[in-house]
């Protein structure tokens, strides 16, 4: 029989507010096994803490329940203080009556009835407690990180400076990501390239750091600290280790049709290419859906004038293998598809853009050298709109429900520029609220609307429909309460932001959870931003949530100090409540094995004495060291073979009583 | 019954005859001409007593799982819809493959004897099919009866014929309100008197020991001592063979108490085809299922929000 000790937290008035203490502290003497049982303000305070320590020695208790808040919170350091007092670790259960009952009830009389069910579930499930053991793992000394934008290029420039070996793989021809294609920055106005190109530079020579470009992640298999994935590294049909990037062979090739990704189609590009001038590696690429060789057979011209000999049609793509300690997911983002949003009539008229793609036409380096000119027939345009919350903060279903957060200051950075570049034109801002928080951000917003007269209109538009070569935009002015119709040369359109799609794959690879916008979820929202509920991922940038780039930034070097912190390590401690197997019960249907995200499951024939006689049969066994004690195993199995400990089907089932008692 | 106009028990002599298994699981004439068994013959003599014709409803898939782990080669003449519960079970490895030889036999519906009585005919001596028609000879004389009005349950909607619509009764129990439903559930699992024909008799019940008997699992006891219970026995055991019940009908052919079990499952495997497409269990022998498998498009679990599920 256990000896239990029950320790009620009031949590100030968290708990003790809506949850009748007393009563949850009676309640709780009287149930089975429950020797002590007792309550304190803040039981995770070190005078909290003292008191369990003291119960355990005094009433030399085998294992406790802390009704608490949530063992996110805190369970680890009660584990700790029943360490302390040398008690198992694991004969430690928390009753989470703060977040699952005082925060969500009104009640009183309901919340505490509900606080002392919870304790005794925890009560039942501890009766049948067994102490655990840890056992240790090695951790693989290098990080992975997913994604070559800003963010993938910091992380993995301080991981790399903290001294570990990291890998980029990024899915483009280049690493640089969205940042490469912007023009200036907010809110000092710097050029993008000014400071990102630096930074690829010091990323690709850095020792310690392995670009692996026009790459993806095909699967990972193992767990924290000992990580295997297997990386596709596409075939470029040009040899990365001798071509000098001369270039000769862009600018000869014969096809020169498709649409520039980097320009977002704005113009063309060769079938043979690199991104943009400042590109790393500065190797070509061939697109083969484009290229008249690999369509026709014939061609081969940038073979021929190849001086280094690099151009290899045979190219196969090719997997590489590698052991990570860490990754970091940095996939980033791309703009919504504007499919649901026909009456901006981006479709219809070449004159309505995306920011992303004003960013391009005003780079110096963009299609028209920076020039503003209007894409339709390339004239200087003399009004322009700009329309806020496209797909963003939208409840109708056809966009994101979420702020995208950036595009205020981008908007207002468009506006500025332009107004500042070419005072003839009148710029017109429609917004449904301008969110401007940040450092000299909020004054950057009004410099646009006050100093460089950028005309705001609070009200969204309503159609843009385009007319004689202009564009009839009609909107409503909220403050004026009246309807506006401006006749525009060309309308941006601020559109939403949203995960890149390679998310929800890495996502199922790595069993890292994701919201149901595909943005990664963080492991607590407040006090682990950066890292993954799944232990050894961590998170960086935007696709955790719409950022902008000085946060991405600072999440970045964060996310990059929690690797280094796992990295620092020899060993890790492992968690002891794995599955196990129960031999004699055990159908050898394979059907664990099928669902187990590790593939920690294997199978053996083993002899079996069974009523005198040998019989060899089919039974599965758990690689401990690689399952994650997830539970899926023993959900599948029929015949109960499947445990996990900590977690028995016993204990279950003593919870599911005790709730239902 | 004949295959490739052949008797069966033509073949099953002939298996004998060339040596090509040691064994073989047929079906063998009962006390009473309707109720044959499932037997396993070893020698070419012990044929006499074989018998296929239009009462050998009985799936002999399950009986492999002791029999071809026996020394010996086993053939085994499985049915259509029989084939399907060898290769999960096959698929699940708890036959030998190796071990046995499946004859596919061809079948044109078994009759269900409880019919043939309710048509009013007594004093059954016996009875022929040819064809559509059944001769049954009668202690009255002879009497005549369209055998598609007497097949059973489960031949009624057979997957391999051209059967009906197998999920008309399941889209009215859905179409039931909650309360309605409930209710009728509770009138037909209330019949239950837990003699547990339909898991020995279950093809997807094969555990080494099942839940149900373990008293370690939990739920053995607990079955015992609430009324509730038998309600709660088939939901688990529902719950056990999801995708994996290949809806042979076994289940509803046994229940001495004519409870429509297989419906319970009907309704898992209409969920798992409208959630993931087409499934039918034990098409192959080791393809994975849908409820093993993770594919990115797969349904999220809102889906039961969507579907009005919840409330």
């Amino acid at each position: 029989m256990q000896r239990i000790g029950v320790f009620v937290c009031w949590c100030g008035t968290n708990i003790a507010a809506t949850v009748d203490i007393d009563t949850v502290v009676e309640a709780m003497k009287r149930e089975p096994g429950v020797v002590h049982s007792s309550d304190y303000q803040y039981m995770c305070s070190e005078a909290g803490q003292s008191r369990i320590r003291n119960a355990i020695k005094e009433h030399n208790l085998t294992g406790i329940v802390v009704c608490a808040c949530s063992p996110r919170m805190h369970e680890t350091t009660f584990r700790k203080a029943a360490k302390a007092a040398g008690l198992n670790e694991f004969m430690v259960e928390i009753a989470n009556i703060r977040e699952h009952c005082a925060w969500i009830h009104k009640d009183r009389t309901e919340a505490t009835e509900k606080a002392v069910v919870l304790a005794r579930t925890a009560v039942a499930k501890l009766n049948l407690n067994k102490p655990l053991t840890p056992g240790t793992s090695d951790v693989v000394k290098r990080a992975l990180v997913i994604g070559g934008g800003i963010a993938g290029i910091q992380s993995a420039l301080d991981i790399a400076e903290a001294g570990y070996q990291v890998d980029i793989v990024e899915k483009e021809p280049t690493i640089g990501g969205k940042m490469a294609q912007l023009d200036k920055t907010f809110p000092t106005l710097d050029c993008a390239a000014c400071i990102l190109t630096p930074k690829m530079v010091e990323a690709a020579q850095h020792d310690n750091i392995n670009l692996i470009t026009y790459s993806e992640v095909d699967s990972v298999s193992g767990f924290v600290g000992n990580f295997t994935v297997k990386i596709r590294k596409k075939a470029r049909s040009v040899k990365a280790d001798i071509c000098s990037g001369c270039g000769i062979c862009t600018e000869k090739c014969p096809s020169k049709k498709a649409k520039s990704e980097f320009n977002m189609g704005l113009n063309n590009r060769s079938a043979i290419y690199i991104p943009f001038a400042q590109a790393i590696p500065n190797v070509p690429v061939i697109d083969r859906d484009q290229c008249i060789k690999f369509k026709t057979g014939k061609c081969g011209l940038c073979a021929k004038v190849c001086p280094a000999d690099a151009i290899d049609f045979s190219q196969q793509d090719e997997i590489i293998e590698q052991k990570y300690g860490a990754v970091v997911l940095a996939t980033g983002f791309k703009p919504i598809k504007l499919d649901n949003f026909d009456e901006y009539s981006y479709a219809a008229s070449q004159d309505v853009i995306t920011s992303l793609e004003l960013e391009r036409i005003m780079n110096a380096a963009g299609p028209t050298g920076g020039k503003l000119l209007r894409p339709s027939d390339k004239k200087h345009p003399h009004t322009m709109v700009f329309v806020q919350c496209v797909g963003s903060r939208d409840t109708t279903g056809c966009g994101k429900t979420y702020c995208s957060k950036i595009c205020c200051m981008y908007t207002a950075k468009h506006a500025m520029l332009i107004r500042e570049k070419y005072p003839d034109i009148d710029v017109h801002v429609f917004y449904i609220d301008v969110r401007t928080p940040g450092k000299n951000f909020d004054e950057f917003y009004r410099r646009a609307a006050e100093d460089y007269g950028v005309n705001y209109i609070k009200g969204m538009v309503g159609k843009v429909a385009p007319t004689n070569g202009k564009l009839m935009v009609q909107g409503s002015d909220l403050i004026a309460d009246r309807q506006v119709i401006i006749e525009a040369d060309m309308v941006v359109l601020a559109t939403a932001i949203e995960p890149d799609q390679t998310a929800k794959s890495l996502a199922t690879m790595l069993t890292a959870s994701i919201d149901t916008n595909n943005f990664f979820t963080e492991a607590h929202p407040k006090l682990r931003p950066v890292e993954s509920p799944t232990a050894g991922v961590f998170l960086s940038g935007v696709c955790q949530g719409p950022k902008d780039i000085p946060e991405t930034v600072a999440q970045a070097s964060a996310a990059a100090v929690k690797v280094v912190g796992l990295l620092s390590k020899d060993k890790l401690v492992s968690n002891p409540c794995v599955a196990g197997s129960n031999e004699l019960l055990c159908n050898g249907c394979s059907n664990c094995q099928h669902v187990c995200p590790y593939g920690a499951i294997d199978y053996v024939e083993k002899e079996f004495r069974i009523n005198g006689k040998i019989k060899i049969r089919r039974v599965a066994q758990v690689n401990e060291a690689v399952c994650q004690g997830c539970g899926a195993c023993t959900v599948v199995c029929p015949s109960g073979a499947m445990d996990l400990k900590g977690f028995t089907n016993q204990q279950i089932m003593a919870e599911v009583d005790a709730i239902c008692r | 019954m004949q295959t490739n106009n052949r008797p069966v028990k033509e073949i099953a002599q002939e298996i004998f005859a060339e040596n090509q298994a040691e064994r073989i699981l047929g079906w063998k004439r009962g006390e009473f001409f309707y109720d044959n068994s499932p037997a396993v013959f070893s020698a070419a003599d012990e044929l006499q007593e074989f018998v296929y014709d239009a009462f050998c409803g009985s799936n002999l898939s399950k009986f492999l799982v002791k029999e071809a782990a026996k020394e010996g080669r086993i053939a085994v003449l499985l049915k259509p819809c029989d084939r399907y519960s060898f290769n999960q079970l096959v698929k699940e490895h708890r036959i030998d493959k190796e071990n046995v030889l499946p004859i596919e036999i061809d079948c044109d519906g078994m009759v269900d004897i409880d019919k043939v009585r309710a048509l009013g005919i007594k004093g059954i001596k016996s009875i022929s099919a040819d064809g559509d028609q059944l001769t049954i000879e009668t202690v009255y004389g002879q009497k005549n009866c369209s055998k598609e009005d007497v097949l059973l349950l489960k031949c009624q909607t057979c997957k391999d014929r051209t059967g009906g619509d197998r999920f008309a009764l399941v889209r009215e129990i859905e179409e039931m309100s909650s309360v309605e439903r409930y209710e009728f559930w509770r009138s037909e699992l209330s019949k239950c008197i837990r003699c547990n024909a339909c898991r020995n008799v279950c093809p997807a019940c094969t555990c080494e020991k099942c839940v149900f008997d373990n008293d370690k699992s939990g739920i053995a006891n607990k079955a015992n001592s609430d009324s509730f219970e038998e309600s709660l026995y088939h939901m688990i055991r529902a719950f056990h063979v999801a995708g994996r019940c290949t809806d042979c009908g076994e289940c509803s052919r046994v229940c001495p108490q004519g409870i429509p079990l297989h419906l319970i499952n009907r309704k898992v495997i209409k969920d798992l085809n409208e959630f993931y497409g087409e499934y039918q269990a034990g098409a192959d022998d080791s393809s994975v299922g849908p409820l093993t498998s993770y594919e990115l498009d797969d349904v999220e679990p809102d889906i039961v929000m969507n579907r009005g599920g919840g409330r």
